[in-house]
């Protein structure tokens, strides 16, 4: 059997966060409370050395190595760029809060770093079997993650709940995956595209393999019916940890599915895009209204993700590059949105005060007028009221829509969006025109209120200009 | 071949009925019990169709280790059955309509009209001197040595957040600290006191 020593020049990013992470596992072991800003950051140092890595190896063709498991393109450098921006944003956000809480250890570190080798595994899989253990290593992460604080109650039940339905998930996700095996063959995702281009389009076997698979990827990206984990685990995990949950496996899940349905089964597009209009109408209907009756505002942003969620599926069941395009579009600027909206939570709360009730925003104006602009730009961004980027989102979305000719849909979209549009409203009307209940001053470090500003303001700025943000997911595909 | 048939169905009935006991049985142990005897008939099946390698595996992971543990811990948890059972007659029917009609289908799917003998021949047997051992690790550490990778970096998390989720420094226990007691002096324990002598009567005095 002959074997060439595969290139490992690709994998160069992944092979440094691995070792950084066991690096930082290790140090952290010697390493004093007091000295464990050591660990913070050297994963930043991490992250930051692992962009400029993706950047400099990034190659305009797709680059395969480790026998075809393993792909380097334009879209995987792209998301993994924006996964690591938004780990390290979270990784900023919750420094004083874990500091507070006495959560500041190693492991919330290690873990992230592990969880972001998961994504990078999973937006660069090209075979059945690295999506799978991608998907498993991000998941195991994010379950440990969700009960790190453990003497709290609702984040054990939270993690728990998280940990048995992501378990029935992925099992549900190889199942389908097994199937698909046992049609094509194969596990390469290039393979197993071809052959079902060739076969026939109502071959049972693989329409049983696509609905278990496309059961898997709905219950990871948190779509109706299949969204039961999402409002419970937001609410109960740390402030912190939602916001990393919310953020960066959105995009990783994102790929996933272009992974597995545009690049795997584009044969069956008929097939999967009935169920994915299904999942998205359902998504943007029920994350919408249920939205409306949440007073915990983790809750609400957990009902919001779902109809985000709606519409991110939108983008890909249209079948055209232009709306996988908008899809990416989407999903990163929801990342960004979500790190704000997020970060606005730990930003106000404080060591025994979580700030997770839409209440716990009232008056917010006379507190800090600067950050209640900010929360308003976020809310705006999250609405999609025009100049800001959630605007152009919605729009991109809406257009690749219409060109592939569901008008229905996307008015049905739109209906959604201006019901959702009366949440959103509701918190920035907190913020202005109640009086404020809490006059505590906002106490957070000075790092994180000038990310947290650029990063609202990076909101505002790409909604005016989405030109350059936009070029780079339509080259990517 | 047809010797080869009848422990194949042997053993699927086996399989078969203890997987339903586990499900069935009122004592979770005797449950555990049954699914150690589910995996022992599957590993024979596995035999049948030549997976050495995979078969020993599954006898010494699953019931070696995994199901050992797993009667540890039904036997530790003091588990309240009552709780459990409520509802059960409720469910019972639409719990087995749910069953049928899954089994219904599955079994039109996967029956011999898409995996039959006419869609997939039967693969070549081996000959007694080819290890299956040994194709499983060449393509293990070769063409599958980046999925191997992941798979060992998963084990490393699961061992992180094991730890990470359930070691508290307890000030409270006691424990035996081997350093220093192996660094220990005489001179740290024991002290010589000096005494005048003293003679019994003057001490009754």
């Amino acid at each position: 059997m002959n074997f060439e020593v595969p290139n490992f020049t690709p994998a160069i990013p992944e092979i440094f966060v691995l070792s950084m992470a066991c690096i930082i596992l290790l140090l952290d072991l010697f390493i004093t409370d007091k000295g464990r800003i050591l660990t913070y950051i050297l994963s930043l140092a991490t992250l930051a050395v692992a962009a400029v890595l993706t950047i400099t190896l990034h190659t305009p063709e797709a680059v395969y190595t480790f026998s075809g498991t393993y792909v380097a393109d334009p879209m995987s450098s792209l998301l993994k760029v924006f996964i690591y921006l938004t780990a390290a944003g979270v990784m900023i956000y919750s420094r004083d809060y874990l500091l507070q809480r006495d959560l500041f250890k190693g492991e919330f570190y290690v873990l992230s770093l592990f969880a972001v080798l998961g994504m990078m595994i999973m937006v660069s899989a090209h075979s059945f079997i690295t999506i799978y253990l991608g998907l498993e290593l991000l998941s195991l992460c994010l379950y440990a993650l969700v009960a790190l604080n453990r003497d709290s109650e609702v984040s054990t039940e939270a993690a728990m709940k998280y940990f048995v339905l992501g378990a029935l998930a992925s099992g549900l996700l190889l199942y389908g995956m097994s199937m698909i095996y046992g049609m094509t063959g194969s596990l390469d995702i290039t393979v197993v595209g071809e052959k079902i281009m060739l076969a026939d389009h109502n071959n049972i076997v693989l329409i049983f393999g696509l609905v278990f698979v496309i059961i898997g990827l709905a219950f990871k990206l948190g779509a109706v019916p299949f969204h039961m984990w999402i409002p419970d685990v937001y609410h109960g995990a740390p402030t912190p940890v939602t916001l990393f949950i919310g953020t960066a496996p959105k995009i990783a899940a994102f790929a996933m599915v272009m992974r597995l349905l545009v690049e795997g089964m584009q044969g069956l597009h008929v097939q999967w895009q009935d169920m994915l209009i299904i999942l998205a109408i359902l998504s943007m209907g029920i994350g919408n209204i249920i939205a409306i009756a949440q007073g915990n505002i983790k809750r609400m942003l957990a009902y919001s993700t779902i109809s985000h969620v709606g519409f991110i599926l939108l983008g890909i069941m249209t079948g055209t590059t232009f709306g996988y395009s908008a899809a990416m579009f989407y999903v990163i600027s929801y990342a960004i949105m979500a790190l704000g909206g997020f970060g606005m939570i730990i930003l106000l709360s404080r060591q025994g005060f979580e700030a997770d009730k839409i209440d716990d925003f009232k008056g917010l104006n006379d507190r800090s007028p600067w950050f209640a602009f900010m929360m308003m730009i976020l809310m705006f961004s999250m609405a999609g009221v025009p100049p800001t980027l959630g605007f152009y989102a919605k729009l991109a979305v809406l257009e690749a829509v219409v060109n592939a000719g569901f008008i229905w849909l996307a008015v049905l979209a739109v209906i959604f969006s201006i019901i959702g549009v009366f949440y959103y409203l509701r918190v920035i009307k907190v913020m202005y025109f109640d009086k404020a209940e809490d006059h505590h001053p906002i106490t957070a470090g000075s790092d994180m209120k000038i990310v947290l500003s650029l990063n609202s303001l990076a909101v505002l700025g790409l909604g005016l200009f989405p030109a350059g943000l936009m070029a780079l997911c339509m080259t990517a595909l | 071949m047809a010797f080869e048939l009848i422990i194949f169905y042997i053993f699927s009935a086996i399989l078969v009925g203890s997987a339903l006991a586990v499900v069935v049985v009122r004592n979770p142990v005797y449950a555990a019990l049954f699914l150690v005897l589910a995996f022992f008939t599957c590993a024979g099946i596995w035999l049948l169709l030549e997976a050495e390698f995979l078969a020993i595996t599954l006898v010494l992971v699953y019931v070696g280790a995994v199901m050992v543990l797993f009667l540890f811990v039904v036997m530790m948890l003091d588990i309240d059955l009552a709780p459990l059972k409520e509802g059960f007659i409720k469910f019972l029917p639409v719990g087995i309509a749910v069953g049928v009609i899954i089994l219904i289908q599955m079994a039109m799917i996967l029956g011999p009209e898409n995996f039959g003998l006419e869609k997939f021949a039967t693969p070549e047997a081996q000959g007694s001197d080819y290890s299956n051992t040994k194709a499983l690790g060449r393509i293990l550490y070769t063409t599958y040595v980046y999925p191997f990778e992941i798979a060992a970096v998963i084990l490393l998390v699961a061992i992180i957040a094991a730890i990470a989720l359930t070691l508290r420094k307890r000030p409270e226990t006691k424990s035996q600290n081997v350093a220093e007691q192996v660094k220990v002096r005489r001179d740290d324990r024991v002290r010589l006191v000096k005494m005048p002598a003293t003679k019994k009567d003057e001490v009754q005095s």
